[in-house]
């Protein structure tokens, strides 16, 4: 999970990082009152987890509460890269004197972790790294070594720091590895890092993305869920504990296994081209091993979909059971009949592997107008997709 | 041949008295693997289905002779149970768990490195099987038979779809290495060792979305593979920011995507289905061509 920066400078304020005060708004009102208890000038800034918010206008500096809120109100509502902004960030503004940039982030080529850091910070650092890698410091850190004192300059004299700040910028590094090992991030980046002009050295900026295996050690990382900016169906997906993403097409899509559904997904596009372009709707994985129950709630979810004008079930049963697909299948559409609520959209399955034989007698059995049997998983994505582009 | 799993090797379950455990201890046991013992802390001296089960490691393969493990034991015990295993200096341990923190992960693979004789495969994999030899793991083993084709696969059910459409032709040895953004066995090592072994002729390879280990595979295959490889991406169609099931299968910016990775697999000779079922014809006509 990505966090917004509020949350991101939080976590730095609590691992004691240094940060600017501020505080998260989403009136122009309490703005206002956010930058008379600051009492200086103020930075309003559009709360967004993309880049590039300064270019669009998301971020604006105030001298006083009436101007903060102004700004507040141009910026609550904007659009940025198709995120509107439903908070702002009101901080205490800062004088710059120099730029810098820090992060520490998950090395998956080198299965361990890597910390980056340069005095050319307050920019695109992909940028800076493709044209001008030799300002980009690149440390490898070993997971179990981690970074002390030690590790941290040697980051920062790789990085040429200059050698008045270096201390601060040491420590700073230190307790930005706490945020990341603490809070089990796979990655915390600082961008800026600033000196400000009575010499003090402060996250401006924050990024942080947490590791959900990790979510069973931190409770409160629950509470960093923006439910407003969470598709709801995928909010209803996750409370019956389904692996669901959505997408912007019209084919539901049911499969098992996480590498079997993106292929499918990739399958379904490809057969869609000759069908209007239809596409696929979302991801749904039911796992391994996944009961009739599993299956009926992933069924629910996706005919509940209004985008979605046919179903494609893809199983290969290696641990799942193809009888347990089939019945789930059969009880799905039993129950959502019973609540008043019948299936109006096409089904097609394409079951193969563990009892699959079972599984289809289920199926033949229960002769359903709307569910029918493919043998081919290409076929059936071709007979989902002309569904689809016929239902249009 | 195979690659690191074979009729001799001789399996312990990490985690054998849980439910998952016992399930899948049976289903090995029935295709054919040597399951020689099972580790549970503080379940030492009790059996499953007559399979003694072990305090730790280091007395399960004292005991038992066994060299291989297979961990099912939940995402908060796995680090300390990978690390037992390493401790006791299993020369192979397959980690079938899945949701394990990625600092966990981190630690108990360079935990594996520092101490130098352990594989790790995984974690959140599928395991690795030899067909008619040896199974580690959760892969169906009456899905086919023995042959020629090695596979290597971040995918457990393509690997199974796989392993079922080229049935006919068979395989030396499939290994699923997992989904997670760090796993302890890469394509690439897979890649070396099959390479290496004599009853391969020809590979699969199975990749997806996320990281660059599909286009390091692909630099690894111009330098230092000679047999025929054929590849197959998923996530062609996965939006960027979106974990798509795997906790590594993500697309960030311009990195990690599918075509990307096809891109570099063609550019070293390397042919790519567009489907699963595609990929499994083209190793049929070249293996026939």
């Amino acid at each position: 999970m990505d966090l917004y920066e509020y949350q991101a400078k939080h976590l730095f304020d609590v691992h004691d990082v240094p940060v600017t005060s501020g505080e998260v708004c989403s009136t122009p009102e309490a703005a206002h009152e956010a930058a008379r208890k600051i009492g200086s000038a103020v930075v309003v800034k559009a709360q967004v987890k993309t880049g590039g918010r300064g270019k669009a206008g998301g971020v604006k500096l105030a001298a006083d509460p009436e101007e903060a809120h102004d700004r507040a109100r141009d910026i609550l509502g904007l659009d940025i890269k198709g995120h509107v902004v439903r908070r702002v960030l009101v901080t205490e503004a800062t004088d710059i004197a120099e730029e810098y940039y820090v992060s520490f982030l998950l090395d998956r080529a080198n299965r361990a972790f890597l910390a980056m850091a340069s005095v050319e910070g307050g920019v695109d650092i992909e940028e800076v790294a493709a044209t001008r890698p030799d300002a980009l410091a690149l440390v490898r850190i070993d997971a179990i070594e981690g970074v002390d004192e030690a590790k941290a300059r040697e980051i920062v004299e790789s990085a040429g720091f200059p050698e008045a700040i270096r201390g601060q910028v040491v420590d700073i590094l230190v307790q930005l590895w706490h945020v990341l090992v603490k809070e089990d991030a796979t990655l915390v980046e600082v961008n800026p890092l600033v000196l400000s002009a009575d010499g003090r050295v402060l996250a401006l900026d924050g990024k942080v993305t947490l590791d959900d295996n990790a979510n069973y050690r931190h409770a409160s990382h629950a509470d960093l869920v923006d439910r407003d900016d969470t598709d709801p169906i995928e909010l209803r997906a996750k409370e019956f504990d389904l692996n669901y993403v959505k997408l912007d097409g019209e084919v539901g899509i049911i499969g098992n296994g996480a590498g079997l559904v993106m292929s499918t997904l990739d399958v379904v596009a490809y057969a869609g081209e000759e069908f209007g372009g239809v596409r696929p709707a979302n991801f749904l994985d039911i796992g391994g091993g996944a009961s009739a129950e599993v299956m009926s709630n992933g069924l629910d979810i996706v005919l509940n979909d209004p985008d979605v004008r046919a179903v494609f079930v893809n199983v290969f049963g290696g641990i799942t059971s193809c009888d347990a697909v089939a019945n789930g299948i059969v009880q799905a559409v039993g129950a959502l009949a019973e609540r008043g609520n019948p299936v109006t959209k096409p089904i097609v399955c394409r079951i193969d592997g563990n009892n699959a034989v079972e599984g289809r007698r289920i199926l033949t059995e229960f002769d359903h107008p709307l569910v029918e049997m493919v043998e081919t998983m290409d076929d059936a994505a071709r007979r989902v997709a002309e569904l689809a582009g016929s239902a249009a | 041949m195979t690659i690191w799993l074979d009729a001799d090797s001789r399996i312990l379950v990490q985690g054998m008295t849980g439910s998952e455990g016992t399930k899948h201890t049976r289903r090995m046991v029935a295709s054919g693997a040597q399951v020689v013992a099972g580790v549970t802390p503080g379940k030492g001296g009790q059996e499953v289905d007559g399979i003694p089960v072990f305090g730790d490691v280091g007395e399960a393969m004292a005991q038992t002779g066994a060299n291989v493990s297979v961990v099912f034991v939940p995402p908060r015990f796995a680090k300390a149970a990978v690390e037992e295993a390493v401790d006791a200096a299993i020369p192979l341990c397959v980690v079938i768990t899945e949701g394990i923190p990625v600092h966990d992960t981190a630690q108990f693979f360079q935990y594996a490195v520092n101490a130098g004789s352990t594989r790790i495969i995984g974690p959140n994999c599928p395991g690795i099987i030899s067909p008619g030899q040896s199974n580690a793991g959760i892969i169906p083993a009456d899905i086919t038979g023995t042959g020629p084709i090695g596979l290597v696969s971040k995918s457990g059910t393509l690997t199974y779809q796989m392993m079922y459409e080229l049935n006919d032709i068979g395989f030396s040895t499939c290994v699923g290495i997992g989904g997670d953004p760090i796993i302890g066995t890469t394509h690439i090592d897979c890649l070396a060792a099959f390479e290496a072994d004599p009853a391969t002729e020809a590979i699969v390879m199975i990749g997806e979305i996320g990281g660059d280990a599909e286009e390091r595979a692909a630099a690894f295959i111009a330098d230092n593979v000679t047999k025929p490889v054929v590849g197959y991406v998923a996530g062609f169609t996965a939006p960027e920011g979106k974990t798509m099931g795997h906790a590594g299968a993500i697309v960030s910016g311009s990195s990690g995507t599918a075509q990307a990775k096809k891109e570099a697999l063609e550019a070293v000779g390397v042919r790519v289905g567009q489907t699963p079922s595609e990929t499994a014809r083209l190793m049929r006509s070249l293996l026939r061509g």
